[in-house]
C-alpha cells in the first residue's frame, strides 16, 4: 500500500531513527519491512541470546552499527557465575565472514576474547568505533590489536571493564597514520602506559574532544596533555596529585584556564585536596561531574568544588558530601537533572553520610531532576512524601537502602507509603528500584499507578504471592523485572505465562519458586527460555520437583535454547 | 604529617572508631579499616542479626526474610555474606582506597611493622612517618636532604624488596610505580651501605 516510489519511503525513514519507532514501521506492510530492513544501518540487541548472528545479519545487510547486550543485570553484583554466558565471539565471526561493513559496536555485559578484538580489527576496513561496558576476557593485547589495525578508528570507549593489563605497549600500537581519534577512554586499565606515545598519540589528533584517562598517568603528563588538545569536552583524570606550590602544579592551572571548552569532567582516580582549586576555572561551565571515584575527598572539599558548579546537569558523588554537602548541591545547581550518590563505605552505618534530609533538600532546590541513584542508610515516609510533591518528573528512581529491610526509623513503618507517593506522582517513571522494609502493599501500588514503568528492580521485599501478582498485572509496560531474596513463589510465576512474552527478561534469585514451576512455565511456552542457574555441588539436578530454584532467569527468544550454556545452567 | 593521613581516611570523622581497638593492631595510629572478612567493628554499632531481628514480629506482620538474609542472620559477622549486597558495582573500588600492606625491617628491631602504602602520596609522607613509626631512628631524607633530630645518631637507608626480589633504594622511581613494584620495606643502617657506594641520593623529581 505505497502511495510513494519506495525511494521516497526510504527516504522519509531516514528522518526515523529510534529503534522503537523502526521497528514499529517496518511491522505496517510487507512493503514497509523491506525498505525498512534495507536502509536499516542501527541495531540494538538487549538481549544476545534472543537472536543469532545470522538472522540479523540476513534481515539487515546495510548494517553499520551494532549494540549487545549479554549478562542479566544482575551480575554486576556477582550474582551471576563468571561463565554465565555472553560471549561476543559468535557474532563477530558471523559478521567477519558476511559483507556487512561494520563500523561500529557497542557491548554490555559480554564476555570478549582477545582473539574476538583481533578478527574484529581486521575484519572491518572503515570500523569506527568500539564501545565496552562493564565486559571482561579479554586483555591488553586486545586493545593493541584494536589500536594497530583500525586505520579509521575514531572511538576506543572503555567502561569499567575487567581487562587484564598486560603492560604499557596498547598504546603505542596507534601507528603514527592514526589521526582520527575523537574520544579514548582507558579509565579502567590498572597498568602502566607509554606516557610518551600518549603524547603523541594526542598531539596527533586534532579531533579529540574526550580523554579519559587510567590512574598511572601522573599530573604532569596532564598538564601536558591538556597543552596539547584545549579543545576537549569531556575529561577523565587519571592520578591528581602534586604539590600545589610545585612549578608543574602552576603550569596546569594555566593549561587548564585555557580549556573552556570542557563540560564533562570525571576520573580522579587518585587526588590530593589540596589541588582541587585548579579546577575551580572549568567549574563554570560543566554539565556532567563525576567524583565518584575520588578516594580521600572529603565532605568540604566536595562542597566547595559543587559551589563553582552552576550549570551542572549530572552529578555523581561519593555520600562523603554529606547531608550538608547536598543541601549546597540544591541551592546551586538549579539545572540539575540527574545525581547519583554513591557509598564510599557500604558497611558502616556510624557514618551515616546521607540520610533522607539531604533527597529532601535536594528535591526541593532541583526542580529539573528527573534521574536518581541513591545509597543512604536510612529513609523515611515522610521525606519520600515530600520529595514526590516536589519532584514528578521523574524516569528513574533508584534508592538503596543499604541496611536490607530497615523501616522508618521514625515510625517504624514499612516504606510502603513513601514509595506509593513516588509512584503516583511520577508518571513518567521507567525505572524503579526499591529497598528497606517493604510490605505487598508497595506492589499494590506500582500495579496501581506506575503505568509507564519498564524495569523493576526488588530485593528483600513483600509478603505473599501477591505482591508480584499486582506488578505483573498492573506495569503493562514492563520490560525488565529482576527480583531477589523475595517470597514470591510459583503461583505468582505460573499465574499470567504470556505475560514474560511481552517482556524482555526475568530474573528471580533466592525466593520460593520450585524447579516444577520452571518446568511447566518452559513447557507452555516455547518463545521463552527458562534458565535454572544451580551452582551448588548437586550436579544432578535432583529432578525433585519441589526443589526450591536458587537463580531462575527467563527471557523471550526467537532461537530456542542456546549452544554456549555452561554445566551447571539447567535449560528447561 | 600522620595527622594529616588520618584526615584523608573516610573514616576517621567520629564514626563509633573504637581507638583502644586500633592500638592493638599493627596499622598506623588511626587508621581503621574494614577488614576483608567484613569483621564486625568492636564495641560498636548493633550487629547485623540484631537490626534484622527488630524488624520482625511488629504488629503481629510477619516479615519473611529472603534466604540469603536468613542465612546471614545467623552469624553476626555478617554484613559481607549477603551476596551482591548492596548493589553497586565495584564498590570496592569507590572511595575507599585499595590497600597494600608491605613489612617494614628495621635493623636492629626486634620486630617488624605493617604500613599500608596506598595511604601516602609520595615519598615524602611515607618516610616521615615511618620516622614517626621508629621514633628512634633517623631515615636519611634524600628529598630536600633535611637531618631529622637523631636520639640514636643512627641513619637509616630505607631499601624495598621488588617484584622481581631484587633490593632497591627507596626514591629512584616514580611514587606510583613504586607503590605497585614494592614487597616489603627494609631501613638499613647506613654504615653498612656506606661500603656500597650507596650514599649520594637519587635525581628525585618533585612531582611526586
Amino acid at each position: 500500500m505505497n502511495y510513494f516510489p519506495d525511494e521516497v519511503v526510504e527516504h522519509v525513514f531516514d528522518f526515523i531513527t529510534s529503534h522503537k519507532d523502526r521497528n514499529s514501521v517496518s511491522l505496517v506492510c510487507k512493503s514497509w519491512y523491506k525498505i525498512e530492513r534495507y536502509s536499516r544501518q542501527r541495531v540494538f540487541i538487549g538481549n544476545c541470546y534472543s537472536i543469532t548472528p545470522q538472522r540479523l545479519i540476513a534481515r539487515f545487510p546495510g548494517l553499520k552499527s551494532l549494540t549487545l547486550k549479554g549478562k542479566p543485570h544482575f551480575a554486576d553484583f556477582n550474582l551471576v557465575p563468571h561463565d554465565w554466558g555472553g560471549f561476543v565471539d559468535p557474532w563477530i565471526k558471523a559478521l567477519a565472514k558476511s559483507r556487512i561493513g561494520l563500523e561500529e559496536l557497542r557491548l554490555k555485559r559480554m564476555v570478549v576474547s582477545d582473539d574476538s578484538l583481533e578478527l574484529l580489527s581486521k575484519s572491518f576496513p572503515n570500523f569506527k568505533s568500539l564501545v565496552l561496558v562493564s565486559c571482561d576476557g579479554f586483555t591488553t593485547d586486545g586493545v593493541a590489536a584494536i589500536a594497530a589495525n583500525c586505520r579509521f578508528l575514531r572511538e576506543l570507549d572503555l567502561q569499567e571493564n575487567e581487562v587484564e593489563d598486560h603492560r604499557g605497549h596498547w598504546l603505542s600500537c596507534f601507528p603514527e597514520s592514526c589521526t582520527s581519534l575523537v574520544s579514548l577512554n582507558f579509565a579502567c586499565l590498572k597498568g602502566e602506559i607509554n606516557l610518551a606515545s600518549l603524547e603523541r598519540l594526542v598531539a596527533r589528533s586534532p579531533n579529540l574532544k574526550s580523554l579519559r584517562l587510567n590512574r598511572v598517568v601522573p599530573l604532569d603528563t596532564l598538564q601536558k596533555l591538556l597543552m596539547r588538545a584545549p579543545q576537549l569536552v569531556d575529561l577523565g583524570i587519571g592520578s591528581y596529585v602534586d604539590d600545589p606550590s610545585s612549578e608543574v602544579f602552576s603550569k596546569l592551572k594555566a593549561v587548564i584556564q585555557l580549556c573552556n571548552s570542557i563540560r564533562s569532567l570525571s576520573g580522579f582516580l587518585e587526588v590530593a585536596p589540596c589541588c582541587m582549586s585548579a579546577i575551580y576555572p572549568i567549574c563554570e561551565n560543566l554539565t556532567f561531574l563525576n567524583l565518584s571515584y575520588a578516594p580521600g575527598l572529603q565532605g568540604n572539599d566536595l562542597t566547595k568544588l559543587v559551589q563553582h558548579c552552576r550549570k551542572l546537569q549530572r552529578l555523581w558523588i561519593l555520600d562523603c558530601i554529606g547531608d550538608k554537602g547536598l543541601g549546597v548541591v540544591a541551592s546551586t545547581c538549579k539545572e540539575l537533572q540527574e545525581l547519583r550518590v554513591f557509598p564510599s563505605d557500604p558497611f558502616d552505618a556510624g557514618n551515616a553520610a546521607v540520610t533522607e534530609e539531604g533527597l529532601v533538600l535536594i528535591s526541593a532546590g532541583c526542580p529539573k531532576l528527573n534521574s536518581l541513584l541513591y545509597f543512604c542508610h536510612q529513609m523515611t515516609n515522610a521525606a519520600l512524601i515530600t520529595v514526590a510533591k516536589n519532584c514528578t518528573n521523574f524516569i528513574r528512581f533508584r534508592l538503596c537502602i543499604l541496611d536490607p529491610v530497615k523501616a522508618d526509623p521514625v515510625t517504624n513503618q514499612p516504606l510502603d507509603e513513601g514509595f506509593g507517593a513516588i509512584v503516583r506522582s511520577n508518571k513518567s517513571l521507567k525505572r524503579l528500584s526499591l529497598s528497606g522494609l517493604l510490605t505487598d502493599q508497595v506492589f499494590l501500588y506500582i500495579g496501581m499507578y506506575a503505568k509507564k514503568l519498564e524495569m523493576l528492580s526488588i530485593a528483600f521485599a513483600g509478603d505473599s504471592n501477591k505482591g508480584m501478582l499486582y506488578v505483573l498485572n498492573g506495569c503493562k509496560k514492563l520490560r525488565k523485572l529482576e527480583i531477589r531474596d523475595c517470597p514470591f513463589g510459583d503461583v505468582a510465576l505460573l499465574e499470567d505465562m504470556g505475560k514474560y512474552e511481552t517482556m524482555r527478561s526475568l530474573w528471580m534469585s533466592s525466593c520460593e519458586v520450585t524447579l516444577g514451576a520452571c518446568k511447566i512455565l518452559a513447557k507452555k511456552m516455547s518463545s521463552l527460555n527458562v534458565e535454572i542457574i544451580n551452582e551448588s555441588e548437586q550436579l544432578e539436578f535432583s529432578l525433585d520437583d519441589r526443589l526450591l530454584v536458587d537463580k531462575m532467569y527467563l527471557y523471550r527468544t526467537l532461537v530456542g535454547h542456546r549452544k554456549d550454556k555452561p554445566e551447571y545452567v539447567l535449560l528447561l | 604529617m600522620s595527622s594529616e593521613n588520618g584526615k584523608r581516611l573516610l573514616e576517621t570523622d567520629a564514626g563509633g572508631l573504637n581507638f583502644e581497638a586500633t592500638e592493638l593492631t599493627l596499622g598506623l595510629p588511626g587508621e581503621p579499616r574494614v577488614t576483608s572478612d567484613g569483621g564486625a567493628k568492636l564495641g560498636s554499632k548493633r550487629g547485623f542479626s540484631e537490626t534484622v531481628d527488630l524488624k520482625l514480629g511488629d504488629n503481629n506482620r510477619e516479615v519473611k526474610l529472603g534466604h540469603s538474609l536468613q542465612e546471614a542472620a545467623k552469624s553476626p559477622v555478617s554484613k559481607t555474606q549477603v551476596v551482591g549486597w548492596p548493589p553497586v558495582r565495584g564498590f570496592a573500588k569507590r572511595g575507599k582506597k585499595s590497600c597494600k600492606y608491605v613489612k617494614v625491617a628495621v635493623d636492629g628491631a626486634p620486630y617488624l611493622r605493617k604500613v599500608d602504602l596506598e595511604i601516602y602520596n609520595s615519598y615524602q609522607q611515607l618516610l616521615t612517618s615511618l620516622e614517626d613509626m621508629f621514633s628512634c631512628f633517623t631515615i636519611r631524607n634524600y628529598l630536600n636532604e633535611k637531618k631529622i633530630e637523631q636520639v640514636n645518631g643512627i641513619e637509616y637507608m630505607p631499601t624495598y624488596e621488588d617484584k622481581d626480589g631484587d633490593w632497591m633504594l627507596v626514591g629512584d622511581v616514580p611514587w606510583q610505580m613504586f607503590v605497585e613494584s614494592c614487597k616489603r620495606l627494609r631501613l638499613m643502617k647506613s654504615s653498612e651501605a656506606v661500603g656500597l657506594g650507596l650514599t649520594t641520593g637519587p635525581k628525585y623529581s618533585s612531582t611526586n
